[in-house]
């Protein structure tokens, strides 16, 4: 079980957390033209790295925030976590 | 009661005290601090079951968790577990065991045929023989395999014991309390170090509890119980015996389970029976010591041979002599001094040294004893069916692959030692890349990727000497990193016995063209002649002959064999064990039974259960509950002999023709604030919210971002910018991660705060035509006509001092309000409406009433809006706004999503006005078509039309927008029923909405 430090309230296990997937998609802007390709590659394409991934984690059992995890997913290491509005 | 092979004194036991137990039917007496192999070996006993595959007797061959056959099936009070290991189970009063695998007895074994057919039984025997006819595997073979490879019996009966878990945390677990585990405890704890030491036998102290050394001026169990007892008078240190760390998961999590009451004799009420132990570790020290290994000769596999040190286990912790005529069979020097511990209680031996000679301390010793020592001697095979009688031993040859002479040796036990495996078990799960060292053939730990140490003879450190020195050392080093208190201590000076380096040599020849079984895997019943096989059929990787062979496999985890069986690997292609490799180790270490993993979520714990506010009324009035994800809601009313069937419809009906009373506290509601409010919720749902004026609810719908209807509700404008959202029961905390989702991640720049309001608001929804008769008694001073709560209008009103919020929205399809109040004043409220209502024919009705009113009137629920489909298939395309992007639009252009005959909802009626619709079941065009009948769509909600009084259901099909009067057919396979059905409109009453206007 992973040990996850929230950015809001410090470390805690996983079970309180709920997975987000990749963090660097971007939703396309409202009321934009989307071509087919985009859209695609925003609902339903992503990659599968193994080694380090920026993904998003919802704190779900405690202060319901969204933020990123810097994670490697060969070694299940956490670089970084930090808010959404911080880059690694 | 006399004890055979007792010791008159010695060991740790309390022989003040004597215990009885039953062992097949025959009661033996043993003591307290006694295991169940040591009782047993007290009285002689060493055939304690049958082997797995070939049926042959198997006695107790080692004293702790590395024991493969002493597997039991265990009983006390009533309660019976299976394949409990007799080394791991302490002797308490009214234990009764019986043995496994066996019929009739485990003398007489019919079972022990299959040794005579063992030819027919190779590895892989599973893959090659019981591959045809198919249908045997079911009938046949797979009953035989399991009787015949049979483990013990599984209980019937629910589990009486408590299970319970507990988080820590700490600086530093200690895992194992040997002489390097304890001394590294000692060393970080005085050192300011929050530990934890772990050791999973009854007793501390490993090693140190049988050999013969001395630590600064004590004996080394002198040394374990003062160390222990200063451990624990600290604070900032957790002493647990009986704990098995049994797995070492992520971020230093290791898992452990401690046993807590199955020693005890008068345990208090309410023990738990184990207790599960989840750790959080800043640092791990991994001192678990290490296993002997055996060695592997002909029929090497009799009661009565076990391995050397833990024949001295249970002469020095126990008082048990498991042999008094013993053969010491080794390639190595520490067997010696099971020889000397042997000769010291009067017992001679004979020992056979697989080296030439051997120049160590010990042996010196052994000699000057006068103990009888063959150099250069194996044993080539053994006799006695039920226990080990004599050796056939023979002195080895220049090539060591056959023997010079014969000889046979009378014995009643063969004490076996093919040096020490380090348990690197841990170390390994935790990511640990293992090394060879060539010089001792062992794995050792090498390059770590989670904070652990591992140290003492598990990381390859033989000696007293210098377990004791790493472990003062690393305990300090590491607990200094955390706490920099730099208080460090002095090693004490030790004493021990000189051992020296042992034979490279385990598989011994089988004497001249023999073809005897020598076994490397006692649990899994693998010879040398498997291995050999699966090498000579290809099998090259270790993971393949491993799963070919069974090998290792089960709870063993070849704790014992491994090794073995990658030398012999090795040998057989020709190279050296590190290119072999070894296999991986999985937890759990030793087997956890599934009671302690599940802990307290079992029963009504099994999850948290909600409950409305009104649900003691509920229960007060004979509801008949149903579950509803977490929440329990009523699901019907009961009056005296009613079925459900009839109390829904009684229920349903009243709510046509009077007036009814629902609670929907467990919809989700989801409070909405912030200037951006509106701005959000439009982009939410599909359809318009900007322009919602205050005071107004409306129906949105939601989807996710593939295009698919997400979920559905009202959401009404309490002010400019304050909104109420509500959600079906099941999708609440999906919809508020969703938002969250959106507000934090995607568009931040939006002023808006959600939060959910589920449980601080009591919903009721009064419907029917009698409903504003009813609110007007309820609330007299306000205005609740049609004028002043329009249809989707919205008001608060005052109830006594009880603030109301009414909204006046149908899911019935009737004339209705939904009245919210403040959770503590939900009963209040609900008593309230049901005095006032009582001359208006209010009845209760529950989620069975709900649903035939809500299919009835074509509402789409669950059950169609079940992820898989878009807003045509329900007909909810009309909500889908022309004239703004919202959330999944982009999704909907998508060619397959504007297919013409696309699923669509439909309202199905059997044409017999009689036979109901089982939900989930096909329609078709032809019942009789043969297989695969072509699937036009599926009955989704089936009801009993309280309007029509004949059954009627909700369907999503293929083209259902042009189906309207066709006949089909509905099928359900599962209850075997065909019924000719009619295709009419999803809306079966009051398609036009008059009532819920009215």
């Amino acid at each position: 079980m992973l040990e996850i430090k929230c950015p809001y309230c410090g470390n805690r296990s996983q079970n309180e957390f709920a997975y987000g997937g990749d963090a660097t998609v971007k939703r396309p802007e409202l009321n934009s033209m989307i071509s087919d390709q985009e859209w695609d590659e925003f609902v339903y394409y992503r990659k599968n790295p193994r080694g380090n991934h920026l993904e998003l984690w919802h704190h779900v059992s405690g202060c319901r925030q969204w933020f990123k995890v810097f994670r490697n997913t060969a070694t299940h290491e956490i670089i970084q976590t930090m808010e959404m509005k911080e880059n690694p | 009661m006399h004890q055979e092979f007792r010791t008159s004194s010695g060991g740790f036991i309390d022989r003040s005290k004597e215990i009885s137990f039953i062992f097949n039917g025959k009661k033996y007496y043993g003591h307290r601090g006694d295991t169940l192999a040591s009782a047993l070996l007290a009285n002689g006993i060493h055939l304690i079951g049958r082997s797995f595959k070939y049926h042959r007797p198997r006695g107790i061959f080692a004293a702790g968790v590395e024991d493969a056959n002493g597997k039991v099936q265990l009983y006390k009070d009533n309660i019976t577990e299976p394949n409990v290991n007799v080394t791991e189970v302490e002797l308490v009063e009214g234990l009764r065991i019986e043995s496994q695998n066996c019929w009739p007895s485990v003398g007489f074994d019919i079972g022990g045929i299959n040794n005579f057919f063992s030819r027919f039984f190779p590895a892989g025997f599973y893959y090659k023989t019981f591959m045809w006819p198919k249908s045997f595997w079911y009938y046949v073979y797979e009953p035989f395999i399991r009787k015949a490879a049979g483990m013990g019996k599984a209980p019937l009966d629910p589990d009486p014991d408590r299970y319970e878990h507990q988080y820590e945390h700490c600086d530093i677990l200690v895992v194992g309390s040997g002489p390097s585990g304890i001394a590294s405890a000692l060393s970080a704890a005085k050192n300011g170090a929050r530990v934890i030491l772990a050791e999973d036998k009854s007793r501390f102290g490993g090693s140190l509890l049988t050999d013969n050394v001395t630590i600064g001026n004590k004996n080394g169990d002198e040394w374990v119980e003062d160390s222990i007892a200063e451990l624990e008078s600290m604070p900032n240190v957790t002493v647990r015996k009986r704990s098995q760390v049994f797995g070492y998961y992520d971020h230093n999590m290791l898992v452990m389970f401690e046993r807590c009451k199955d020693h005890l004799k008068n345990p208090a009420p309410y023990t738990p029976r184990q207790r599960l132990w989840y750790i959080r570790a800043k640092h791990v020290i991994i001192s678990t010591g290490s296993i002997e290994r055996p060695l592997i000769f002909a029929n090497n596999d009799r009661p009565g041979i076990m391995l050397a040190n833990s024949a001295r286990e249970y002469l020095k912790v126990y008082g048990v002599l498991p042999g008094k005529n013993p053969i010491v069979f080794t390639n190595n020097d520490t067997a010696y001094e099971t020889a000397i511990e042997f000769k010291a209680k009067g017992i001679n031996t004979t020992i056979l040294d697989t080296r030439k000679s051997s120049n160590a301390g010990v042996v010196q010793e052994a000699k000057n004893l006068g103990i009888e020592i063959k150099f250069n001697h194996g044993i080539a095979n053994t006799s006695g069916y039920k226990k080990v009688n004599s050796a056939t031993i023979g002195e080895l040859n220049n090539t060591k692959d056959g023997y010079k002479n014969l000889q046979t040796l009378p014995c009643d036990s063969i004490f076996v030692s093919g040096n020490w495996t380090p348990t690197v078990h841990l170390a390994s799960q935790s990511g640990n890349k293992l090394k060879y060292e060539v010089e001792t053939d062992t794995f050792l730990p090498h390059q770590s990727r989670q904070k652990e140490t591992v140290i003492g003879s598990a990381n390859g450190s033989f000696t007293l000497k210098e377990s004791l020195a790493d472990g003062f050392k690393k305990g300090f080093q590491i607990s200094d990193e955390i706490t920099k208190n730099s208080k460090e201590l002095s090693v004490p000076i030790s004493d021990e016995k000189d051992f020296r380096l042992h034979d490279k040599f385990w598989c011994m020849p089988l004497p001249n063209n023999k073809n005897y079984k020598r076994f490397v895997d006692f649990q899994n019943d693998v010879a040398v002649s498997d291995i050999q096989l699966a090498v000579r059929e290809g099998f090259r990787s270790i993971e393949h002959v491993k799963r070919y062979t069974t090998l290792g496999m089960a709870t063993d985890q070849g704790k014992t064999s491994n090794l073995n069986g990658l030398q012999l690997v090795s040998d057989l292609e020709k190279k050296i064990v590190p290119e072999v490799g070894h296999t991986t180790f999985r937890p759990p270490y030793t087997s956890v039974t599934i009671g302690t993993l599940i802990g307290r979520e079992v029963g009504k714990n099994y999850q948290a259960t909600r409950k409305s506010p009104m649900h003691e009324w509920h229960e007060k009035n004979n509801a008949v509950f149903v579950d509803a994800g977490l929440w329990l809601r009523p699901r019907y009313y009961n009056r005296g002999e009613e079925t459900l069937d009839e109390a829904s419809k009684r229920e349903a009906l009243n709510v046509r023709q009077n007036v009814g009373i629902c609670d929907v506290s467990s919809l989700g509601k989801i409070d909405i604030k912030g200037k951006n409010s509106a701005e959000f919720l439009n982009r939410v749902y599909t359809n318009a919210f900007l322009k919602l004026p205050i005071g107004k609810a409306r129906y949105g719908v939601m989807l996710r971002e593939d295009g698919m209807v997400f979920d559905d509700g009202t959401t009404t404008r309490i002010s400019e910018n304050h909104f109420h959202m509500t959600t079906t029961t099941a999708q609440a905390t999906n919809v508020l991660s969703h938002l969250e989702y959106y507000l934090q991640v995607v568009w931040p720049e939006l002023d808006v705060n959600v939060v959910s309001t589920t449980e601080q608001w009591a919903g009721m929804a009064i419907a029917g035509p009698n409903s504003r008769a009813l609110l007007k008694k309820l609330f007299p001073h306000d205005d609740v006509s049609n004028e002043g709560l329009p249809f989707m209008g919205f008001k608060e009103f005052k109830f006594k001092n009880i603030t109301a919020r009414v909204f006046r929205i149908s899911f019935s399809g009737e004339l209705a309000f939904e009245v919210n109040v403040m959770s503590d004043y939900g009963e209040e409220m609900w008593n309230e409406i049901m005095v006032l209502g009582e001359d208006l024919g209010i009845q209760p009705y529950g989620t069975e009433a709900l649903s035939t009113l809500r299919i009835e009137m074509g509402h789409v629920a669950g059950s169609e809006i079940d992820g898989r489909t878009i807003a045509y298939d329900l007909s909810l395309e009309g909500m889908l706004s022309q004239k703004k992007d919202f959330i999944g639009k982009r999704s909907l252009t998508r060619k397959a999503f504007a297919e013409k005959d696309r699923e669509k909802i439909v309202g199905v009626v059997p044409l017999d006005k009689k036979t109901s619709i089982p939900e989930g079941s096909y329609l078709v065009e032809n019942a009789k078509a043969s297989f695969p009948n072509p699937k036009l769509g599926h009955v989704s909600a089936s009801c009993w039309s309280v309007e029509y009084d004949n059954p009627f259901s909700l369907a999503i099909i293929k083209d259902g927008k042009n189906r309207k009067g066709e006949k089909l057919f509905a099928v359900s396979p599962l209850k075997n029923i065909v019924i000719p059905v009619v295709i009419i409109s999803q809306h079966y009453v009051d398609p036009e909405g008059k009532r819920v206007r009215s």
